[in-house]
C-alpha cells in the first residue's frame, strides 16, 4: 500500500493577515457534487431554451451561453431538483434520475 | 514649530483629529466624550477636513461603521467612552481581529451600574484583552501626542492594529491646560498617506473580510495577531523617537518619574500620576525615597522593561483605578506582579478613585506612608485594599 | 425589462461551490439580485452573520466573486454605511476612481431582529446602498429558531407545537412597512418566482438616489418542509396567495407589480410545507382562518393605496 501524505497547509506566516481571502470565487475549487444523490438529466433536443431552469439554479450549474444552456456542471450540481421542477411542464426536458444508476455504468 | 495654546484634553483631542484629517469619522456622542464629537460636527461643517462624519445611531453602529471604512481603505476613527465603549464590545475585538488600524480616543468613564459618569478605568481595562493596544495619557498633552503618534503605530505594515488613546473623564476631558500643538502640515507630514492592506475599493483585486474560519485555520490566524501585538512592542518607540525629534516631547513605554534611586515606587495611570508626582516633590523634600512608574503603553505590555525599572525597590505599590472582580486584585497590579514574577518585593494593590472619587495629593502621601510601613517592617497584611472606601 | 438571454451573460458573481443546502432559495435571491448589476458596474457586498454568510466564506474558500465584508449579526447596515461613506470620501479626493455599488444581505434574523436598529440608522443617514433581506422565515443558520418574521403557527424550535401551544402565537412583522415609514426612495417586496420583477425591481434599487430595502421571500426547504425541488413553487404560491405580495413603494407611492390572475386561498401555501401541518387538525383551523383574514387585509390595503397601473 501507498502512504499517502497530505500536502501540509502553510502556516500562519505566509496566509493573509486577519483571514482576509485575495482569490474571488474560489469556491469553485471545492466540489459539491458529491453531495447528490439525484442528477438532473438535460435533453437538449426537447430543450426550448427558456433558460427558466438557469435562473433558478441556486448553484449556478446550469452553463448557458448566448442565451442557450450548453451544459450542466455536475462538479457542483447538489441535485435538488429544481430545475427539473421548473423546466416547463410541457417541455420537460430536464428528468432527475437516480446516481446509483450512473454509478453502475461508470464503475 | 510648536504652538502653545490653552485646551482642554477633549478639545486637543479633537484637535487632533483634525490635524490627522481623516477619511472616515464614524462617532457617538457620549458624556465625557460629547465635545469631541460636537468639535469635529463643527469642523465638518465648517470645511475644514475632508472626512465623511457617519452620525451613527449607537456605538455598536460607530464601531461597525469605522470597520467597514477601515476596511475599504480608509483612515477611519471614532471616539468613546463607558458604556459607548461597552457597546462597542463585540465590534471592538472584530476591529483588531481583522487587523484594521482604526484609532480611538476614549475618554475613560466608570462602567453602569450604578450609573455614573465620573473617571475611572474599567471601560478600558475591559478592553485590555481585546486586541487593541491601549496608550495611556497623563494630561491633554499627552493624549494629544498618543493620538498623532497612534495613527503611525496602528498603519505601520508589521503592526496593523487598532489603537485606544485613553485619558480621564473630566479630570483630563474638561479641565484646561496649557499644551504645545503641531502646524496642520506638520502632523500630516509626520503620519503620512495610509497604504491600505486589502482594501475593498479595489476594483482590480476584490476581496473577502470576514470569512468563516475554523478548526484548521483560526490559531493561525490568531497566532499573527499576536506576532503583531510583538511587532508594536518595537514599532512604538520607532515612533516615538521621530516624535520626540519633531517636538522635542520623548515618550517610552512608561515614564519614570524619581523611580530609579527610590525605594518606594508607586504604578498609577493617567491623571493621577501628575497628582503623586507633585505629592513626591514633597515628599522627597523630606527625605522620603519615592518614586513613580506611570505606564503608556499597556498593550502590548513591556513586561521586561516593566521589570527592570522596578526591580530594585523595596516596595511597590500599584494603584488600580478599576477592580478586575478576580478577588485577585485590579488589572494593573496583576500585570505588573506578573511582570515581577519571581522576583522578592512585596507589591500592594490600592484599588482607588472608582466612579470619579477624588484622589488627592495627600492620599498619595497616606499610600506612601502605608508603603514605607511594609518597606520597614517586611510584613504585608493585606495586599489589596480599596483605598478610601468608608467600612 | 431585461430579458433571461441578457441577463444570463452578465457575470455570475456568486460561484458556485458555496455550501448552502441543496434548492435554498437564499442563493437563487443572491444570483438573480446580483444580475440587475450593469458589467460595468463594481459592486461591494456587506452580509450579516447567517446561513448566506457562513455557507458562501468558509475560509480558505470564497463564493464571491466581487469584494465582500462580514463584521458581526447585527451590523451589516451599519457596516456597509462605513464602506459606502469610505467611498465618497475617497472618490471625492480622487483616491478610488471606479463606481460602485453597495448591496447588503442580511437574513431575517439580521435585519427583522437583531439587525433592525443598525439597518433603521442606516437607512434614516441616506447612505446610498441597497439593503437586502432574504427572508427565509426564521433562524435557519442556528436550526430553525423563530424569529419575529416567522408566520402565525408556524412550527419552529423554539415555538414548537406542543401540548397546548400550536406553534408560533404571533403573526410576522410587517418589516417592509416599516421600511416604507422610512421615506427611504425605494422600498419593494420580491420573490425568486418572479425573477423578471425581481431584476427590475433591484435595478431600480441600485439606481435610487439613496438607500433602498429589498425584502425577498428566500424559502428554506429544511426549515419549511418540503421538498427541495420546490423552492420556487413555494414563492410562486407564496405569491398567488397574497401571502407574499410584490409590490414597491417609489418614493412613498404604493404599487402593486404583480397581481395574482385569481388569488388562491393560503391554505394552498399552507399545506405545501410541513412547518404548517399541524394547522390542518380540526382544532387548530382557527389559525388559518386567522391567517387568512392577515393577508386578505393586507392585500387589500395594498390595493387601496396601489397607484392604479
Ligand atoms: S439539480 Fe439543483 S443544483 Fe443541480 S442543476 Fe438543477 S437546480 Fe441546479
Ligand atoms: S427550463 Fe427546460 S426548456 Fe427551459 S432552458 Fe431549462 S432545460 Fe431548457
Amino acid at each position: 500500500m501507498k502512504s499517502v501524505t497530505k500536502p501540509q497547509a502553510p502556516g500562519w506566516k505566509s496566509i493573509p493577515m486577519g483571514g482576509v481571502i485575495t482569490e474571488p470565487g474560489n469556491s469553485e475549487k471545492y466540489e459539491t457534487g458529491d453531495w447528490r444523490t439525484m442528477r438532473p438529466v438535460w435533453s437538449a433536443k426537447k430543450c426550448i431554451n427558456c433558460l427558466l431552469c438557469w435562473v433558478s439554479c441556486p448553484d449556478a450549474a446550469i452553463v448557458a451561453k448566448d442565451g442557450k444552456i450548453v451544459s450542466f456542471d455536475y462538479k457542483h450540481c447538489k441535485g435538488c431538483g429544481i430545475c427539473a421542477r421548473e423546466c416547463p411542464p410541457k417541455v420537460k426536458a430536464i428528468t432527475m434520475v437516480n446516481e446509483t444508476e450512473f454509478e453502475e455504468q461508470e464503475g | 514649530m510648536g504652538k502653545r495654546v490653552a485646551l482642554t484634553g477633549n478639545e486637543a483631542t479633537a484637535l487632533a483629529m483634525r490635524q490627522i484629517n481623516p477619511d472616515v469619522v464614524a462617532a457617538y456622542p457620549i458624556t465625557p466624550q460629547t465635545d469631541i464629537v460636537q468639535y469635529f460636527s463643527q469642523f465638518v461643517a465648517d470645511g475644514q477636513v475632508k472626512t465623511e462624519f457617519v452620525t451613527v445611531e449607537s456605538e455598536h453602529s460607530a464601531m461597525s461603521a469605522t470597520v467597514g471604512a477601515a476596511a475599504a481603505g480608509a483612515r477611519a476613527m471614532t471616539a468613546t467612552s463607558s458604556q459607548g465603549l461597552a457597546l462597542m464590545w463585540e465590534v471592538v475585538y472584530i476591529a483588531a481581529s481583522l487587523r484594521l488600524p482604526i484609532v480611538m480616543p476614549v475618554v475613560n468613564r466608570a462602567l453602569s451600574a450604578p450609573i455614573n459618569i465620573h473617571c475611572d478605568h474599567s471601560d478600558t481595562m475591559g478592553a485590555r484583552d481585546s486586541g487593541w493596544i491601549q496608550l495611556y495619557s497623563e494630561n491633554a498633552q499627552e493624549a494629544y501626542d498618543n493620538l498623532i503618534q497612534a495613527v503611525r503605530i496602528a498603519e505601520h505594515q508589521d503592526v496593523r492594529l487598532p489603537v485606544m488613546v485613553c485619558q480621564d473623564g473630566f479630570i483630563t476631558s474638561h479641565g484646561l491646560d496649557s499644551i504645545e500643538i503641531l502646524e496642520d502640515a506638520e502632523v500630516q507630514r509626520f503620519i503620512g498617506e495610509l497604504k491600505p492592506s486589502y482594501p475593498l475599493l479595489d476594483p482590480e483585486h476584490p476581496v473577502t473580510i470576514g470569512a468563516l474560519d475554523l478548526q484548521n485555520w483560526y490559531l493561525e490566524h490568531k497566532r499573527q495577531q499576536a506576532e503583531a501585538m510583538k511587532n508594536a512592542l518595537r514599532v512604538i518607540p520607532e515612533v516615538a523617537a521621530e516624535y520626540a525629534k519633531l517636538t522635542g516631547r520623548e515618550y517610552g513605554y512608561f515614564e519614570k518619574y524619581r523611580l530609579d534611586d527610590a525605594e518606594i515606587g508607586l504604578v498609577a495611570l493617567n491623571s493621577s500620576a501628575g497628582t503623586i508626582k507633585a505629592e513626591i516633590d514633597e515628599l522627597r523634600n523630606s527625605g522620603v525615597k519615592v518614586g513613580l512608574l506611570k505606564p503608556r503603553v499597556f498593550r502590548p505590555l513591556p513586561a521586561k522593561e516593566l521589570r527592570e525599572a522596578l526591580l530594585h525597590l523595596k516596595v511597590i505599590g500599584v494603584l488600580d483605578r478599576a477592580d478586575s472582580f478576580s478577588a485577585f486584585g485590579g488589572p494593573l497590579f496583576t500585570e505588573i506582579r506578573s511582570a515581577l514574577y519571581g522576583a522578592q518585593i512585596p507589591v500592594l494593590d490600592f484599588i482607588y478613585g472608582l466612579g470619579g472619587r477624588d484622589f488627592t495629593m495627600t492620599d498619595a502621601g497616606n499610600i506612601v506612608e502605608k508603603l514605607a510601613k511594609v518597606a520597614r517592617d517586611g510584613k504585608v497584611e493585606e495586599p489589596i485594599t480599596y483605598y478610601g472606601v468608608r467600612e | 425589462m431585461p430579458t433571461l438571454k441578457e441577463i444570463s451573460g452578465r457575470p455570475e458573481i456568486l460561484a458556485p461551490g458555496h455550501r448552502m443546502c441543496a434548492g435554498c432559495g437564499a442563493p437563487v435571491v443572491v444570483r438573480q439580485i446580483m444580475k440587475a448589476l450593469r458589467e460595468d458596474e463594481h459592486v461591494v457586498v456587506g452580509n450579516a452573520t447567517g446561513c448566506l454568510e457562513v455557507s458562501t466564506t468558509i475560509y480558505p474558500f470564497t463564493s464571491w466573486r466581487c469584494s465582500w465584508i462580514h463584521n458581526a449579526f447585527e451590523n451589516a447596515a451599519a457596516t456597509l454605511s462605513g464602506v459606502e461613506a469610505a467611498y465618497r470620501s475617497l472618490k471625492r479626493q480622487g483616491k478610488v476612481k471606479a463606481e460602485f455599488k453597495f448591496i447588503a444581505f442580511g437574513g431575517d434574523g439580521g435585519t427583522y431582529d437583531i439587525g433592525l436598529q443598525s439597518l433603521s440608522g442606516a437607512m434614516e443617514r441616506g447612505h446610498k446602498m441597497v439593503y437586502v433581506c432574504y427572508d427565509n422565515g426564521a433562524y435557519m443558520n442556528t436550526g430553525i429558531q423563530r424569529s419575529s418574521a416567522t408566520p402565525l403557527g408556524a412550527d419552529t424550535t423554539t415555538s414548537p407545537v406542543g401540548k397546548v401551544i400550536p406553534g408560533k402565537t404571533r403573526p410576522r412583522k410587517d418589516l417592509t412597512e416599516i421600511m416604507a415609514a422610512h421615506n427611504i426612495p425605494y422600498v419593494a417586496q420580491v420573490a425568486p418566482s418572479h425573477w423578471n420583477d425581481l431584476v427590475t425591481k433591484v435595478r431600480k434599487a441600485l439606481d435610487a438616489d439613496g438607500p433602498a430595502f429589498i425584502n425577498a421571500l428566500a424559502p428554506c426547504p429544511r426549515g419549511w418542509r418540503y421538498d427541495s425541488a420546490d423552492t420556487i413553487e413555494m414563492c410562486r404560491l407564496a405569491v398567488e396567495t397574497c401571502f407574499w405580495p410584490l409590490y414597491e413603494v417609489v418614493d412613498g407611492k404604493v404599487k402593486v407589480t404583480v397581481k395574482p390572475r385569481e388569488k388562491k386561498p393560503v391554505r394552498a401555501f399552507l399545506e405545501a410545507q410541513g412547518r404548517f401541518k399541524h394547522l390542518f387538525e380540526p382544532q387548530n383551523e382557527r389559525i388559518i382562518d386567522e391567517i387568512q383574514a392577515i393577508v386578505d387585509a393586507k392585500w387589500a390595503n395594498l390595493l387601496a393605496r396601489s397607484e392604479q397601473a
